[in-house]
């Protein structure tokens, strides 16, 4: 059985370090240009090649996305852009416009090129053309099903990237410009204002209200929940999906540990023994606790309907991102941890980390870094020494419950 | 603008005038009030069709285009999924049999298909709102397209220097309703289910809007069909003015698109480009448009939708 690759979001060199530390076996950036993030913290080139550089000690890839629809003035310098990401490494670039794959093809011949979902690709015809393009991976639409993906595989020999977690699109990826016509921002240029999230009143003909107007109940929107595929490993295994992506660039680092941190066991556990791998409700309760949004299968195994789409408010989030373990010591049982959001004695927090780390506890007394005692951690990135009820290690991360 | 009319001065090549008739009997309408070239298809493979032209009625048309020296596309433009891409095959062979002026794609299994076939008929890329650079038209070239439907999207400049740029056809779309949002989803049947509504016809003819909370004077068409759900703008372009910039520019077509509007309409705005145009080129720098175009469309448009530049002069930031 193939083991499939995880391929994680890395908004910054942070969060990549801690996808990677969390088991990712792929990341996946946005450089300073033709990325469809473009209020995301994106990468120079020399943070690329430092990105290169952290990634090749855990044996992982470095992807960068180029996904962006060009327009006539963002083409100049796609070359020595390309160039440049060749040079420092990058194991692919995801694109999704024939112009930089043409201008990889011609300045960074080196340089693979990955078809981005931004391209909406379903049909086994259509990868044949991208695989007799040169292109050795295609990320599919987020429309294809399991029998889509499994048709595919079994017509042409190319890798196959499909994303397992993360929010979606409602529309096909790339044919929505609605951000363009409300804001003037273009969505295919990385400005999109997720005006498929507003809410909107339908009217049917001749102008009669189609449920409830100008009113806070559930009224109509085109928001989709996001995608979750914990309950699904082995089906995806099976299905021969070569790279299973998460998706979220502009997620917290606490997002992007404990999503990979879910999958990972899973995988591994799948891989490991099919047979008796059955799943764990702790994978499905971490990813609860991340997610900001319900999540639902998306297309894998049926078109969404009615249950898939948010007509109400959104959930709360349930726990809160605290904090991320510096150091500790095991002659004091201290830990020290960099503070993330504010947290004080007699709340409750819980641990996790890679290496099994997963315990609740009471904030004890808290002292600053050189010792004097604080009544809370209230200032951003401050050092925080306090007492935990079992050892932690670096790059654990605490949580605090929210009510 | 005095600039333009200068680069023009001696000939001016005529742009296609290209309508999108939903019938037979528009078709031939279209085509007496000036069209040059008119795009169709069914529903199977081609994307927000107007109307069906299934192969018989698609040869008919064809024969009658052919007689009047009028042109003929044919709409294989939808996002196909692998049901779909089994059937296209043949929907290709018997089209190849009829001789289309050109195939109108915007999934690149039509061009494997094709290939497959060893059919040649000229492609015309029409991806949609990712039809943004002539780097991307360059491509689709080297595989057989002779030109790029652009999108919606970009502005006069950016035309400008996509035509200067490509050695591929340009079409722009000079008037009429634009898509902004396609979705495979059902969008209308899922919240009238969540709703707890009785279903409700939300096909293309069924008049379903929607309006954005915020801005509650701009209506939306909303339709579903085969393809899931399209939202149209609320607005209708209208180029009308600057058919001496888009000569200019070296537009190859001038598209109406005759989406959710009446044969009647759709006649007046031919006629009314067909005037501009035939005026502009006899005598490009004598060029005044006559009001009389403008208003004959005028007086048939849905009053709550206004006619636009759409984004011909908008800035747009990301």
């Amino acid at each position: 059985m193939k083991k499939p690759e995880l391929l994680a979001p890395a908004g910054s060199l942070e969060k990549l370090k801690f996808a990677l530390h969390y088991g990712a076996d792929a990341v996946y950036i946005g450089g300073q240009r033709y990325g469809l993030r473009s209020n995301a913290d994106n990468f120079s080139i020399d943070e690329i090649r430092e990105a290169v550089r952290i990634a090749a000690g855990y044996g992982a890839k470095v992807y960068v996305t180029a996904n962006i629809y060009a327009h006539e003035d963002d083409l100049e310098g796609v070359g020595d852009y390309l160039r440049q990401l060749e040079e420092a490494g990058v194991a692919a670039i995801i694109t999704a416009d024939p112009a930089v794959i043409r201008a990889a093809r011609r300045a960074a011949p080196g340089l693979a090129v990955h078809l981005s979902t931004q391209q909406s690709t379903l049909n086994w015809l259509a990868v044949q053309f991208w695989k007799e393009e040169g292109l050795p991976r295609v990320v599919l639409a987020r429309e294809a099903s399991l029998d889509d993906i499994r048709f595919i595989k079994d017509r042409v020999d190319i890798e196959i990237e499909t994303f397992i977690h993360g929010a979606m699109c409602s529309s096909y990826s790339g044919r929505c410009v609605l951000s363009n016509h409300f804001t003037g921002r273009d969505s295919n240029r990385g400005g999109c204002v997720q005006s498929c999230r507003w809410r909107y009143d339908l009217y049917g003909p001749g102008g009669q209200p189609v449920g409830p107007v100008e009113s806070d109940e559930d009224r109509f929107t085109l928001g989709a929940k996001d995608l979750g595929m914990i309950g699904h490993i082995p089906e995806l295994v099976n299905a021969g999906i070569d790279s299973f992506k998460i998706e979220g660039r502009m997620r917290s680092l606490h997002y992007v540990a404990t999503v990979v941190h879910a999958y990972r066991q899973a995988i591994d556990a799948y891989v490991a023994d099919p047979a008796g791998y059955r799943l764990r409700g702790e994978w499905m309760a971490e990813l609860v606790k991340a997610a900001n949004r319900p999540l639902n299968t998306g297309f894998y195994f049926r078109e969404p309907g009615a249950a898939d789409h948010i007509y109400g408010a959104e959930d709360k989030p349930l726990v809160d991102f605290a904090g991320v373990v510096l150091g500790y010591d095991g002659n004091t049982g201290e830990a020290l941890i960099e503070q993330r959001n504010f947290f004080k004695p007699g709340q409750t927090v819980e641990f996790f980390g890679p290496a099994g780390v997963r315990f609740s506890m009471t904030v004890p007394e808290l002292r600053d870094e050189s010792g004097r005692p604080v009544d809370a951690a209230r200032h951003p990135l401050q050092k925080i020494r306090m007492k935990t009820k079992a050892p932690v290690e670096p790059m654990d991360i605490m949580r605090r419950r929210l009510a | 603008m005095i600039a333009t009319r200068e680069t023009n001065q001696g000939h001016v090549t005529k742009p296609e005038i290209l309508a999108t008739p939903g019938s037979p009997d528009e078709l031939r309408r279209l085509v007496r009030a000036g069209a040059d070239a008119v795009a169709i298809g069914e529903r199977r493979f081609g994307l927000r069709l107007a109307g069906e032209f299934p192969l018989p009625l698609f040869r008919e048309a064809v024969a009658f285009a052919r007689e009047n020296g009028v042109k003929v596309y044919a709409l294989v433009n939808r996002i196909m999924d692998n049901r779909l891409a089994l059937e296209l095959p043949d929907y290709l062979r018997e089209l190849g049999s009829i001789g289309p002026d050109a195939v109108v794609f915007g999934d690149p299994a039509v061009v494997m298909a094709m290939r497959q076939l060893g059919l040649s008929i000229p492609l015309h890329w029409d991806g949609e709102m990712t039809v943004t650079n002539h780097a991307a038209a360059e491509f689709w070239g080297e595989k057989g397209a002779v030109r790029a439907v652009l999108a919606r999207e970009l502005n006069l400049d950016e035309i400008r220097s996509f035509k200067r740029r490509t050695g591929l056809e340009v079409e722009v779309q000079v008037h009429g309703a634009t898509a902004i949002y396609h979705s495979r989803r059902r969008l209308v049947r899922s919240y009238l289910e969540h709703r707890g509504l009785a279903p409700l016809d939300a096909g293309m003819a069924a008049g379903l809007y929607a309006v954005e909370t915020e801005r509650p004077d701009l209506r939306h068409p909303v339709f579903e069909d085969e393809d899931g759900t399209h939202i149209l703008s609320p607005d209708d372009i209208c180029l009308l003015d600057l058919v001496p910039e888009l000569v200019a520019a070296g537009v190859d077509s001038f598209r109406i698109d005759g989406l959710l509007k009446s044969p009647e309409y759709n006649e007046a705005a031919v006629r009314a480009y067909r005037a501009a145009v035939d005026r502009y080129a006899a005598s490009p720098e004598r060029f005044e448009p006559d009001p009389a175009w403008l208003e004959s469309i005028r007086r048939l448009q849905d009053p709550g939708r206004e006619l636009t530049y759409g984004f011909l002069f908008k800035e747009q930031i990301y």
